[in-house]
């Protein structure tokens, strides 16, 4: 039972960093109706931000987080202009193309600029963490939890209780009518992709103390994230949060109990399952095309 | 006489058109299979040339898969390495002959390809992706952790090569001969009846089901194909390279797989095995660059999709055809167009007959219960205010949508359950409010997918391609036989609605369903829509028609049927109907007059 607990706490951090990534994902696609194949190279980036900012320069650590933001936010911006823009009025696969053409830039980029060597980044907090009956309480894994739930308080405050955020999702509903109404759809389109860019960075700043960080890195948190936002239901805010965290336990879980060298086959499982089984995923509706 | 002699012997101009370009093609085959041979080369060469060959293979299955069906697949590398280990385990563990392990090995790859295309091709597009990218992931993990079968990360040495092709020039040559029969194949696919089902898939998948496409077919054969391809390219690999580990067929060679085929042109085999080898050379070349070769190759690929998203030889492609325009074909001695037609005799019976539709989406009835007879031999008019279900039920009709509940019976069986591709295949033919046509095609390919149809009995007794005379005919009936060669996109809207009329009579429908003809038209463009009505009708094809314009249903209508709120309000000879009070006041309100609705 404590191994199940703790298990339990280890699979809801790290899902937390899948729903982060997914979110992203999501919020792109609603907007544009793109899958953003980079979208885990922003993690990437936002991890190397932190180690050159606060290990290399010397940083404070709150400030690096901070310029890491401004860094993050920025780069969706040029993304959005570099990768998306030019592309805006294709069909999807162009545009998943190069996305994935932005993802080797990225990553090999970042390697011939920082070489192959993987870096370690500290946890913003001494202390270790704490024990409570037999589950170890990681500070990290507090911290990621804790900033997921933040993040998420925020985004539903943002969607839901301000005109920004309302200007975005009609944009992400209807993109004519929106504009006919005066909403830049171009804007809200790159201010998604900013948001969307600091929340990779986020999700890479709080995973670099567990893992180590490399360039590839982002790729397999990325594949992770999009399989968790098709069990969440493709398109879905809460079902991306919900996806990455149950894909984070399954994984825990399967490495635990069933076998370790297999535990990033069992993310992909699952998601065979759902597609097979239940294709809309946990949320998501059916949606056909009209004639 | 003299007109079929001439349409003879420019059919015999165009068949030795390519028969010259197929000589070509066996001629430069032939010289680089002898000059692989007899060439001494070091080494290093001949690996490279080794590996553009055996990877050209596995990207013409993407030529197929993305190229022509429109579909992604980022798992190549795992059908690849399905058959590399195919080979390697088959020679080395089990002690089986080369050519046995690459039969077994290919067959393994496609009948992955064909499991992973029937579970997952309904869902396409990003699913697809992620499918393909699950499937690869896990493959490798398999590869590189199924150590006893596998060897594991080690990698399988001393793979041998077959008896004969032993030396490095031999087996070369064998992988060249190999690759440019696959080539041949693959662009010969393009042009058949499988060919077009796929293309018309890729460029509108709903218009290729109503037309009579089992596109869900079509898709999991090609995928099927592409694994397969995929697998025989691997398979050779694996013999000339003689070791093989799992790195070599991870994600990221997926994605240069990927790569290779966009960079050259994916719809063109030339293109493919182009672009295969320029992606090879090109490290080679930049070897300049060093380390940052990678990050240049990933935004190549950006720069590729925003200024030439067909690739180097689609790109090519467009400005060959800008300098040298497609000739017309010669429609002289072209037999009119026969159509579907109920001996007089018979007498009018009941073609459709449609009992208690109803379709809802969730609380909205959009059809709510319909009752409708389209008798043979008529144009019958559907007709009601914006929203009254009209649409709805047209497409209930064709199969795009399932009805909520009741019958749909045509030419006395039951098809209420069919999908758009089986109705088809009884006969039904429709168009498009908004056109859907097959973009990226021709205008005669788009009308000889129409003509393709199942069931669709076309053989005349003539020499040639009965398909294509069919699909002329069909040209030559609404007028642009002369515009056969364009491109769709190029024609006028007015002249799109007619090719998407005339890919429909090519299909030789018992019944033509047409969703607003006339909408968008200007009155030039109408008018002629209405000869052209009457002409259909004068040949006794039953017509089932919507519009609002209600001069052009007075003209060309048999008989009405009015519905109004998803509910049928009406139904008899137009005179009668246009003055029933209830259709009146559901298209202008209450008012006293008696006059007919005018829209």
């Amino acid at each position: 039972m404590g191994i199940a607990l703790q298990l339990l706490f280890t699979g809801l951090g790290i899902g937390s960093i899948y729903a982060l990534v997914a979110l992203g994902f999501v919020l792109i696609f609603r907007a544009t109706n793109v899958v953003n194949f980079a979208q885990g190279d922003f993690a990437m980036l936002g991890a190397f931000a932190m180690v050159i900012l606060a290990v290399e320069l010397g940083f404070s650590y709150w400030l690096s987080i901070l310029i890491t933001v401004v860094i993050m936010a920025a780069f969706g911006a040029l993304f959005n202009l570099g990768v998306y823009y030019p592309l805006r009025n294709r069909t999807f696969l162009p545009v998943i193309i190069s996305t994935i053409g932005a993802s080797i830039l990225l990553e090999n980029g970042m390697l011939a600029a920082h070489g192959p060597q993987p870096q370690s980044l500290p946890s913003l907090f001494d202390s270790p963490g704490f024990s409570l009956g037999p589950v170890f309480f990681d500070t990290q894994y507090l911290v990621i939890l804790a900033v997921t739930l933040a993040m998420v308080v925020f985004q539903y405050l943002l969607f839901e209780r301000t005109l920004l955020g309302k200007k975005m999702q009609a944009t992400s509903q209807d993109k004519e009518m929106a504009s006919m109404l005066g909403i830049p759809v171009a804007w809200m389109i790159m201010i998604t992709f900013m948001y969307s860019s600091v929340l990779g960075g986020l999700a890479g700043i709080l995973v670099a103390p567990i893992l180590f960080v490399s360039v590839g890195m982002g790729s397999s948190i990325a594949l992770k994230a999009f399989a968790a936002s098709i069990i969440g239901g493709f398109g879905d805010v809460s079902g991306a949060i919900v996806g990455g965290l149950t894909l984070g336990v399954v994984e825990t879980f399967g490495a635990a109990y069933i076998s370790v060298p297999y535990k990033d086959a069992f993310a992909f499982l699952v998601l065979l399952i759902f597609l097979l089984f239940r294709p809309q995923g946990l949320f998501g509706e059916k949606v056909g095309e009209k004639a | 006489m003299s007109e079929l002699a001439s349409t003879t012997v420019t059919k015999k101009r165009v068949k030795g058109k390519v028969a010259a370009g197929s000589v070509i093609y066996l001629l430069v085959a032939l010289a680089a299979i002898f000059l692989a041979l007899h060439t001494s080369m070091p080494a290093y060469t001949r690996n490279l040339l080794m590996q553009t060959s055996t990877y050209a293979i596995a990207v013409l299955g993407l030529t197929i898969v993305l190229g022509y069906t429109g579909q992604i697949n980022l798992g190549q590398a795992a059908f690849f390495g399905l058959g590399a280990y195919g080979v390697a385990l088959g020679t080395t563990s089990f002690g089986l002959s080369f050519g046995t392990s690459l039969l077994l090995g290919t067959g393994i790859a496609a009948l992955a390809g064909a499991a992973l295309g029937l579970t997952t091709l309904r869902l396409g597009g990003h699913y697809l992706a992620m499918v393909t990218i699950s499937f690869q992931t896990i493959l490798s993990l398999v590869l590189t952790n199924w150590i006893s079968l596998t060897h594991g990360p080690d990698g399988v040495p001393s793979i041998p090569r077959p008896v004969r092709f032993q030396g490095g020039n031999a087996y070369l040559a064998l992988c060249i001969a190999v690759l440019a029969v696959v080539a041949y194949l693959v662009w010969w696919l393009r042009r058949t009846k499988l060919g077009r089902a796929l293309q018309a898939t890729r460029d509108n998948e709903l218009a290729a089901g109503v037309v009579g496409v089992d596109t869900f077919q079509s898709k999991v054969i090609a995928f099927a194909l592409s694994a397969l391809l995929g697998g025989l390219g691997g398979g050779f690999f694996a013999g000339g390279f003689a070791y093989i580990s799992p790195d070599q067929f991870s994600f990221n060679e997926s994605v240069v797989f990927l790569t290779m085929a966009l960079l050259g042109g994916c719809r063109l085999p030339v293109g493919t095995v182009f672009g295969t080898g320029l992606l090879i050379m090109l490290p080679e070349w930049l070897r300049f660059l060093k380390i940052i070769y990678l990050a240049v190759y990933g935004g190549a690929v950006i720069l590729i999709m925003v200024f030439m998203p067909d690739g180097i030889f689609g790109y090519l492609a467009v400005l060959w055809r800008r300098l040298r325009p497609a000739a017309a074909i010669d429609t002289a001695g072209l037999a009119p167009l026969r159509l579907s037609q109920q001996a007089a005799s018979e007498g009018a019976r009941t073609l459709l007959k449609v009992t208690e539709l109803t379709k809802h989406f969730g609380g909205v009835k959009a059809v709510d219960g319909v009752d409708m007879a389209v008798q043979s031999n008529t144009v019958h008019a559907l007709i009601g205010p914006n929203g009254s279900g009209k649409t709805t039920l047209l497409n209930v009709l064709s199969g795009i949508y399932r009805p909520t509940g009741g019958r749909v019976e045509f030419d006395g069986s039951e098809i209420t359950q069919l999908k758009p591709f089986q109705r088809a295949g009884h006969g039904l033919g429709r168009t498009f409010q908004n056109i859907r046509l097959f973009g990226d095609m021709n205008v005669l390919d788009n009308v000889r997918v129409g003509a393709d149809r199942p069931g669709n009995v076309i053989e005349d007794g003539l020499a040639g391609d009965p398909v294509e005379r069919r699909a002329l005919a069909a040209l030559e009936f609404v007028g642009l036989a002369n515009r056969a060669q364009e491109a769709v996109g190029s024609l006028s809207y007015g002249h799109q609605r007619l090719v998407e009329i005339a890919r429909a009579l090519a299909g030789n429908p018992k019944l033509l369903l047409l969703d607003e003809p006339g909408a968008g038209l200007n009155h030039v463009e109408k008018d002629a829509l209405v000869a052209l009505l009457q002409r259909l009708k004068e040949h006794g094809l039953t017509v089932l028609i919507i519009d609002h314009d209600m001069r052009l249903v007075e003209q060309v209508a048999d008989r009405i049927t009015v519905l109004n709120f998803g509910r049928h309000i009406a139904d008899g000879i137009p005179a009668e109907v246009l003055r029933n009070p209830d259709v009146i006041v559901a298209y202008l309100g209450k008012v006293n007059t008696n006059a007919a609705p005018r829209a």
